[in-house]
């Protein structure tokens, strides 16, 4: 149905008709909005059966849905920032036990110092955790991702995290389509689950295993996340066949057909970057854009065959990898990987820092007259930053005690 | 179920636990030869160790309360490690594992699914050592009885971090020696401190059940699982496990050990609901600290090179607190 809704409330509502049995609810901003709806939806009898839980921490509340999914549960949470680094020793055991749980991550920065403003450090610092990554350009898609990652949960045995920006889409009201019941259950079957506790049958999960076999576990691991690169276009084909709209899917191209210029961008910014493309375009640049849905795992052959043929990428990234730049240009790097053309990264938008269409089209003029450096920080304030970096040389600082003596004698250069 | 494996029998007719002769209403769970036989022998628990035989009592007695029906969660430490090393596993009864702190509320998941799924007949146990229980995974185990979660949970105490080579936990007692207490300086082995009382803990959230126990009182603890099993709601079993390992104490000693623990007052055996003490097990024959202390090699700084009487006399004032406090000492007790 469509409807004037908050982003928030049609990840609920959409969550809702995917009929979880156990839903675990720990409070962290941007995502509260989301586990109040749901709160409500199943108190009111909307959604049943369901067993909402208040933990007590984020860490419970994973452990909660590693426990209901083992039994056999079909099991939700949601979380953003510091409660998902506060998960996260869980998050790699649900994946590691391929635990089948769908998570909602209303993506922020993380502290110190503390900010509730979005960036993608949460997310992207878990990255390697086992868990299938995807991130939703808008409300719309943040919705339409929650059926979609069920089903490829379910069907993979693994748990799948739904990126959406935390403010920027979570507090956004705008026109979203709603799914409905009937449509949800069309397409999302009740879970089956691949091997559960039961006392009719019981099985053993979560062994001690060593050198021995270790290795082939992790192999399994992976190989079982590369089907989902099969998996993800096949489920959003189902998906429009049911809902009659495009959304998901491994990434989505915008104008990149004879484009010498591609920006790859992750969540909501997409829409700015497509604004800027099209002025762009119009002036007659040669620009286009690529937007990752599932960073993991990470598209590397559609990535090359999107990137292929330009001259120049450029990242844009909503997280830092403190000591060398970008994240997601790392994993672009390795799908061009044999192909020379030359990379930018771009560190964008942290700490809730609007990414506006200025900004952006004086980042891809620089790009488009090969002034853009290898690693930019976008609307950097040059002068604090260099003024801060003075003071630091000059203060004292801690270490041996004779280099600080020298220092204030002004013998040590 | 797959088929359990036959159990076999060393005694017969004698008056110790398990006696097959007495009648069936007296005969312990473990006598029963259709028994669960939840933790299958074969596991790599050191000889004498007090976990196992209380993780086989406990579980078997939870799955002859609840008609076989039971699923186990277990935290990481000794009985996880012990009893499934990949490919092989000692247990009958469905168990899962994930990690050190979580036990609490992993059990929580799996009960929440149960209700959702509308399988009352299905129990919980959750359990794990002093370190899972007292230390890393309380916060999870507070959630758990603030909830009022269906789960019994059994905490296996032998006091200390044994699973990775004898280290202090939050149940640590003062003086012992520890790979991180060390018995060394002036006042040697673990400091003494605040303590940290687990089953008086739980008792402060007025949970339906606690009760302690120790794998000397075998019967007891077949009937307080069989007790917190006929309640619904969080319930809390705490349980001594002495470590032949840890502790320095001979393999055939440790339900001995276990007594002399509970004779002495120093771990006191009681039960309480919605938070109060409603019964004790009395000590009989009390016997002083030293008794207790003296065959366990994690004490042996207290008695060479120089007997530390002022450290004894210490601990000998916590027994006697918890022998007052509770109320240990049978009328016809022998001082």
């Amino acid at each position: 149905m469509l409807k004037q809704t908050e982003g928030s409330r049609a990840v609920a509502e959409t969550v809702a008709y995917c009929r979880p049995e156990v839903i675990a609810a720990y409070p962290i901003s941007p995502q509260t909005h989301i586990v109040e709806e749901l709160s409500r939806l199943v108190k009111s009898g909307a959604l049943k059966p369901c067993e909402y839980v208040n933990v007590e921490s984020e860490f419970a509340a994973m452990s909660m849905c590693i426990g209901a999914s083992a039994a056999g549960a079909r099991a939700y949470t949601a979380t953003a920032s510091q409660g998902l680094l506060y998960m996260v020793e869980a998050l790699y055991n649900a994946s590691g036990l391929g635990l089948p749980i769908v998570m909602t991550v209303a993506n922020r920065a993380i502290g110190a110092p503390i900010n509730i403003w979005n960036d993608h450090s949460d997310s992207m610092s878990q990255r390697d955790s086992g868990w299938i990554q995807l991130y939703a350009r808008d409300n719309q898609e943040a919705a339409d991702l929650h059926p979609q990652a069920f089903k490829l949960a379910e069907e993979l045995s693994l748990p799948v995290m739904v990126c959406m920006d935390g403010f920027v889409l979570t507090h956004a009201w705008e026109r979203i389509e709603v799914p409905e019941q009937a449509q949800v259950d069309a397409f999302l079957p009740p879970y089956e689950p691949r091997q559960v506790l039961d006392p009719n049958e019981p099985v053993s999960i979560g062994a001690m295993v060593g050198p021995e076999a270790f290795t082939e576990v992790r192999y399994l691991a992976h190989a079982k996340q590369m089907q989902a690169l099969d998996a993800i276009p096949r489920i959003a084909g189902e998906f429009r066949q049911v809902f009659g709209r495009d959304s998901g899917g491994l990434l989505h191209p915008y104008r990149c057909e004879f484009a010498d210029t591609i920006v790859v961008a992750l969540g909501s910014v997409f829409g700015t970057v497509c604004d800027v493309v099209d002025e762009m375009r119009d002036r007659g640049v040669r620009i286009g854009a690529l937007a990752i849905t599932s960073f993991r795992p990470f598209p590397l052959d559609a990535v090359r065959t999107v990137l292929g043929g330009a001259r120049q990428v450029v990242v844009l990234e909503r997280a830092l990898a403190v000591g060398v730049g970008g994240i997601v240009s790392a994993n672009v790097r390795t799908a061009l990987s044999g192909i020379h053309l030359d990379g930018h990264t771009v560190i964008a938008g942290l700490g809730g820092r609007p990414i506006t269409k200025e900004s952006l089209h004086r980042l891809f003029d620089d790009a488009v007259a090969g002034r853009l450096e290898q690693l930019t920080f976008l609307d950097l304030n040059t002068e604090l930053v260099e003024r801060e970096l003075a003071r630091m040389a000059q203060t004292r600082r801690s270490g041996p005690s004779a280099e600080n003596i020298l220092r204030d004698v002004g013998s040590n250069r | 179920m797959s088929a359990a494996p036959q159990v076999r029998f060393y005694q017969v007719g004698s008056f110790a636990a398990g006696n097959r002769l007495l009648g069936p209403e007296l005969q312990s769970d473990q006598a029963d030869p259709a028994r669960a036989n939840a933790l299958t022998c074969g596991h790599r628990a050191c000889q004498g160790c007090g976990e196992a035989l209380g993780a086989r009592y406990i579980l078997d007695a939870a799955q002859r309360a609840a008609g076989g029906k039971v699923i186990a969660v277990n935290a990481t430490g000794c009985l996880e490690v012990f009893s499934t090393p990949y490919p092989e596993t000692s247990w009958q009864l469905p168990w899962l594992h994930s990690l050190f702190g979580n036990a609490p509320a992993v059990a929580a998941g799996v009960a929440a699914a149960l209700r959702a799924k509308g399988r009352t007949d299905i129990r919980v146990v959750g359990q794990g050592g002093d370190g899972g229980t007292v230390d890393i995974g309380l916060g999870c185990l507070s959630g758990m009885f603030e909830r009022n979660d269906d789960i019994l949970y059994v905490c296996y105490d032998n006091e200390a971090y044994m699973n990775t080579g004898v280290q202090r936990s939050g149940a640590t007692p003062p003086a012992a020696r520890t790979a991180t207490t060390q018995a060394v300086g002036e006042e040697p082995g673990a400091p003494f401190g605040q303590g940290k009382n687990l089953p008086l803990i739980a008792m402060a959230h007025e949970i339906p059940y606690v009760a302690t126990a120790t794998v000397a009182g075998l019967r007891d603890l077949e009937a307080k699982v069989h007790r917190a099993m006929g309640i619904r709601g969080a319930r809390y079993l705490h349980v001594l496990v002495p470590c032949p390992l840890g502790w320095g104490t001979a393999s055939h000693d440790t339900v001995r050990i276990a007594r002399l623990a509970e004779q002495t007052g120093l771990f006191p055996v009681f039960e309480a609901v919605d938070g109060e003490v409603t019964d004790v097990t009395p000590i009989r024959r009390r016997v002083p600290v030293e008794e207790y202390l003296r065959p366990q090699k994690r004490y042996a700084h207290l008695f060479k090179p120089e007997v530390r009487a002022d450290v004894i006399a210490h601990l000998q004032r916590t027994a006697d607190r918890n022998i007052a406090r509770f109320g240990l000492l049978a009328e016809e007790a022998v001082p």
